[in-house]
């Protein structure tokens, strides 16, 4: 464990042997079902994520759970209160938490969130719940870390039409009402299989579950439909398609985020790039062509595994 | 250091005066530092949380008397995983009297009732490198 919860820091804070380390583990995973849950604030994440790995850790399976709260966008610190749900875990020798701050990203789940779990899948976890911070519309990164997404909401939260929107709504294998103890619970439950009845588009039809996490209902079902849908991406071989679609997507991001890096250190540190942002600044220039100038000026091909 | 200080902050044993603990917490957050609070726990969910979750820094908090038996524990447990370098703090109600034992036993320093955030958060950032 010791040796886990040091590798998982390096990597947490992108250092240079975190690096190796990410290096070192990318051909040893590919074992661990990787399991998203996600959903607004306080619908009861942590509570249902806690409940998911108790069950699993009584089979005997090894879990890493990996918890994202939000920094805070004025002082960059964060509070970081998932494990407060799940105290009835903190004895089991099987079961690994890891919290996550975002760090600045705007997903769902922290940046080094893939690395996180590849590393954990390195170190022979089974099974790994990636929980993400409470999310509205359009944070869905959870679909590029998780092969099997659950979105969890509770009664109230609006009408059909809520359910109809693109975004968050499209991308889970489970839906899942909790507090269903509450007026509303029927609703929500139908307006999701409605949703779900009209986008039939894959052959997997996702089932909606009612939950009360805090008492441990449905819970059991929840864990066997998640189960199910492991059964069907491997039957399908999407088990392995999506996770070859996954990497490549997770190259793009790190091009991207790195491209992003070098370039800001790039133009702050060239004088001439500079003059170029001055006399967009004064609006002597428009943004588009000292846009092109710049990213034609700072693109030079070099033959692959040349610098 | 340009990462975050990472913090694990627990309540100690089966004293539930939590307000002043999560009170600390939210301080340190607005330090720029990120805060892991457990809620309530014995030494060795404590450690294992410090492993699991990476941290540089253990906070302790207890009203409820146990800070001589409890709080060293911590320390011990740490030592034994090869975790000395994890700072090990405390707060709360505690004897003035108590504190040069606790610091001979490993505890980095003991904050009291009207500590001020700034100089926990500077203390810390001093240490933590």
């Amino acid at each position: 464990m010791v040796a886990l919860g040091r590798a998982l820091k390096e990597v947490e804070n992108q250092t240079p042997l975190g690096y190796e380390i990410i290096k070192h583990t990318v051909t040893k995973k590919g074992n661990a079902h990787v399991v998203g849950v996600t959903g607004p604030p306080g619908v009861g994440k942590s509570t249902l994520t806690g409940k998911l790995c108790r069950f699993w850790a009584d089979m005997g399976l090894s879990v890493g759970v990996i918890c994202v709260d939000p920094t805070s966008p004025f002082k960059g610190g964060a509070l970081l209160g998932d494990r407060i749900r799940m105290q009835e875990l903190a004895k089991l020798p099987n079961v690994f938490i890891k919290s996550l701050a975002t760090r600045g990203n705007v997903g769902g789940i922290a940046a080094s969130t893939g690395d996180i779990v590849q590393v954990m899948d390195a170190f022979g976890k089974d099974i790994i719940i990636v929980e993400t911070v409470g999310v509205g519309q359009v944070e869905f990164d959870v679909m590029d870390v998780a092969d099997t997404v659950v979105l969890v909401t509770v009664p109230g939260l609006g009408d059909t039409i809520q359910t109809l929107k693109a975004g968050i709504m499209e991308v889970a294998a489970v839906y899942v009402v909790n507090q269903a103890d509450r007026p509303g619970a029927d609703e929500s439950v139908s307006d999701l299989q409605m949703m779900i009845e009209e986008s039939a588009a894959s052959t997997w039809k996702p089932s909606v579950l009612k939950t009360v996490a805090i008492d441990n209902d449905g819970t059991e079902q929840l864990l066997d439909e998640v189960e199910r849908h492991k059964e069907y991406l491997k039957e399908t071989c999407l088990w392995v398609g999506n996770r070859r679609e996954r990497n490549i997507k997770q190259l793009f991001k790190v091009i991207q985020n790195s491209f992003k890096q070098q370039l800001n250190e790039y133009i702050e540190t060239n004088g001439e790039l500079q003059k170029l942002v001055s006399q967009v600044g004064e609006g002597k220039l428009d943004p588009h062509s000292a846009a092109e100038d710049i990213i034609a000026n700072l693109i030079r091909k070099t033959p692959l595994g040349g610098n | 250091m340009s990462r975050p200080i990472k913090v694990v902050m627990a309540k100690l044993g089966l004293d539930i005066h939590w307000r002043g603990a999560v009170a600390v917490s939210r301080m340190l957050r607005d330090e720029g530092m990120e805060v892991v609070y457990l809620g309530n726990q014995f030494p060795e969910q404590i450690v294992n949380a410090a492993v699991q979750e990476g941290a540089d820094v253990v906070g302790l908090s207890t009203l409820g008397g146990n800070h001589n038996s409890l709080g060293p524990k911590v320390v011990e447990l740490l030592r034994k995983k090869g975790l000395e370098d994890i700072l090990v703090l405390m707060g709360g109600v505690i004897p003035p009297e108590d504190i040069p034992a606790l610091k001979e036993k490993g505890i980095a320093a003991v904050f009291g009732p009207e500590s001020k955030i700034v100089d926990i958060a500077s203390f810390i950032r001093g240490k933590v490198s």
